[in-house]
């Protein structure tokens, strides 16, 4: 007998007595607050910085004041042009020098302050973990309030790969001291901007 | 094999002063974080309710659940491959390694990985293999097991990870800051993400519906492993199946709050389909799991999500550190899973607990966990496996409590007793109950004495 079967013939032989159908999964929405401050609040408090208010127009200029030392910018989205452009052919390696990666959500999610990125959006999915740096475009109209909301979005079932990001990479094990920059991204900046 | 002695192992832990007072502060300081997260959710009860229906639910048509789950991810373009047990987990791993000829492997951290012992049975064939979490990283350079499921290297102070880190990646001797340590493991890492032929995660969750695994992690290294390298292999026990997304909102929702207190990881990354032009294989290991399934009383532990929050509450785990419990699996939850392993091995893991039932309290998917730990303190008297000690000590304690002559014989002179033996008689070998403890002061009558001479009066 195969391993398959034959974990499948003991899983089936030992499994308990049917429990019960699961009960719906309630959406536990709320309005009292607007989600994009809620969403403001729970970035911030997990590492994530908000850009200050800027229009598409504004972008570069705040990006080269932001990250000065920047070498090498690699832009995801149309709104900038970074200084290479990013080859989704290329090995993913090939982006350990970039400095600052630059990305568009399709949405946020206000309870726990995350955006939502799949290969679509970042064209190569390493992008959002060998640059030094992360900045992520977001249209504050593109907030869902709670996970619920979040896991009922039909993208799940049909990207390759999907990640909720909520601030820059970080640790604390060591003495529980809070690290950001631990593998990936050391900051991770959010700008609002509506989608053109 | 002689069973591991967890008492023993704790005076040790017990013994360095600064380690012990920070372990303790340090996990307790993640249990108040993770009571304020649960407060602010006004949901949070249903939310524990919703998550145990799920895993029950799913548990009881597993072998459904994985058929489907099987059938999605080949069709998404995965190859998925079926392990009895660690060493046919093991094999696997290195035929496909092999097959690719891969001598580099960058992994996240995986328990289902340190249950199978697979780290040296890699690199005895040649494989080097990276841990890219911090904590598990520092474990592994030091060349000891995590002591904390979430949190590995929980144990160590920082000078204690300066020490390892200057003995393995030449960081500089003495520089104790945490900012320089973790720098110092990102730069030595970052080659190995870069330069490694393949890559290797575990699962917090798999979603039968779509054939998706769900990791996650706060330094993004799953991702890295994952997204890098050419070829990516899943290691996942069968446990972890649940049907739907909107299920996984449940456990998403709980899981980083009750380990860390934090509303979620900082990457929650769902891997359904490999990359143009690579390759995903996921293994899906059995190692116990169906047989525990069957166990009428013990097959609630797996519904367990790896959280950690009962081992952060435990009074005993945190003034004993995970070490010492001898396991891959340490704590509430470890004492309820170990004896399923190994029952000669762990016999005495279900006694490193007071039964207060925190554990209990805390856990996100309901488990019964102390009622668990009494349940295998019962299989271990029948099975024969308490030590003599113990054995006999019940026995008498047996005897008298059962024998309301023999018990007012022995109250009358306990108080006797503790007033005027000499302390050798309390604080010995025999009686572990009195290392670092004193008795309290005896009350100079027993309740029934005076019970007696008060109705007399009346």
């Amino acid at each position: 007998m195969s391993s398959r079967d034959a974990i499948l013939a003991a899983v089936r032989a030992n499994q308990p007595a049917p429990a019960p159908a699961i009960p719906a999964i309630p959406l536990f929405e709320r309005t009292s607050r607007s989600f994009l401050d809620e969403f403001r609040e729970n970035l911030t408090s997990m590492g994530g910085k908000l850009a200050p208010a800027l229009d598409a127009g504004g972008l570069d200029a705040w990006l080269r004041a932001q990250f000065p030392d920047a070498a090498v910018i690699c832009s995801a989205t149309p709104e900038v042009r970074g200084t290479r452009p990013l080859d989704s052919g290329a090995p993913p390696a090939e982006l350990a020098d970039v400095d600052v990666g630059v990305v568009r959500a399709a949405f946020g999610v206000a309870e726990t302050g995350s955006v939502w990125l799949s290969e679509k959006e970042l064209q190569v999915n390493a992008l959002a973990y060998l640059a030094q740096h992360l900045v992520i475009l977001l249209d504050p109209t593109r907030i869902v309030g709670n996970l619920h909301q979040a896991y009922r979005d039909p993208r799940f079932n049909t990207a390759r790969y999907a990640v909720l990001v909520t601030g820059p990479s970080a640790t604390a094990d060591i003495e529980g001291v809070l690290i950001h920059g631990a593998q990936g991204v050391r900051s991770l900046t959010v700008a609002m901007i509506p989608l053109g | 094999m002689k069973p591991i002695d967890h008492a023993e192992a704790s005076s040790h832990f017990i013994e360095a002063k600064a380690h012990l007072e920070f372990h303790d502060r340090r996990l307790w300081d993640l249990r108040v974080k993770r009571d304020r997260q649960a407060h602010n959710i006004p949901e949070w009860e249903e939310l524990r309710n919703l998550a145990s229906a799920i895993k029950e639910h799913t548990l009881s048509h597993l072998g459904d659940y994985l058929e489907e789950f099987e059938a999605k991810a080949k069709s998404n373009g995965a190859q998925v491959h079926w392990a009895r047990d660690a060493s046919e987990h093991n094999q696997i791993v290195h035929d496909i390694l092999s097959a690719h000829g891969a001598k580099t492997l960058v992994k996240s951290k995986s328990m289902l990985t340190e249950e199978c012992d697979m780290r040296p049975f890699l690199e005895t064939r040649g494989v080097k293999v990276i841990e890219t979490d911090l904590g598990e990283r520092i474990q592994q350079l030091d060349d000891e097991p995590p002591s904390h499921i979430v949190v590995p290297a929980v144990h160590k102070l920082r000078g204690d990870v300066s020490d390892v880190f200057a003995r393995t990646i030449g960081s500089e001797p003495g520089n104790n800051d945490p900012h320089y340590l973790a720098e110092a493991m990102r730069r030595d890492t970052r080659p190995y993400f870069l330069g490694a032929e393949a890559g290797m995660t575990g699962a917090n969750f798999a979603i039968a519906e779509t054939g998706s695994f769900v990791v996650c992690t706060n330094e993004g290294n799953a991702d890295l492993s994952a997204n890098v390298p050419k070829l990516h292999i899943a290691c996942i026990g069968i446990e972890k199946i649940i049907p739907k997304f909107e299920h996984l909102a449940v456990f998403i929702r709980m899981l980083s709050r009750s380990a860390l207190g934090s509303p979620i990881t900082q990457y929650t990354s769902h891997f359904r389909a490999p990359r143009p032009g690579t390759e995903l294989h996921i293994v899906l290991v059995d190692n116990g799991r169906s047989q525990r399934l069957g166990m009428k009383d013990f097959w609630y532990s797996l519904k367990c999500i790896r959280c950690g929050a009962c081992m952060n509450t435990c009074p005993v785990y945190r003034r004993s550190g995970g070490l010492s419990y001898g396991a891959t699996y340490s704590g509430p939850i470890g004492i309820i899973i170990d004896p399923a392993f190994d029952i000669r091995k762990y016999s005495n893991l279900p006694y490193a607990s007071t039964l207060n039932g925190s554990c209990t309290n805390v856990c996100p998917v309901k488990i019964n966990i102390h009622d668990q730990i009494y349940k295998w303190r019962q299989v271990m008297a029948e099975r024969n496996q308490l030590p003599l000690v113990k054995k006999e000590a019940i026995r008498i304690i047996g005897k008298v409590l059962s024998d309301p002559r023999l018990y007012r014989a022995a109250i009358s002179a306990t108080g006797l007793a503790i007033e005027h033996l000499p302390r050798f008689a309390i604080y010995n070998w025999l009686n572990p109950w009195g290392r670092q403890r004193e008795v309290p002061e005896a009350p100079k009558r027993s309740f029934r004495s005076w019970y007696l001479e008060n109705r007399r009066r009346q």
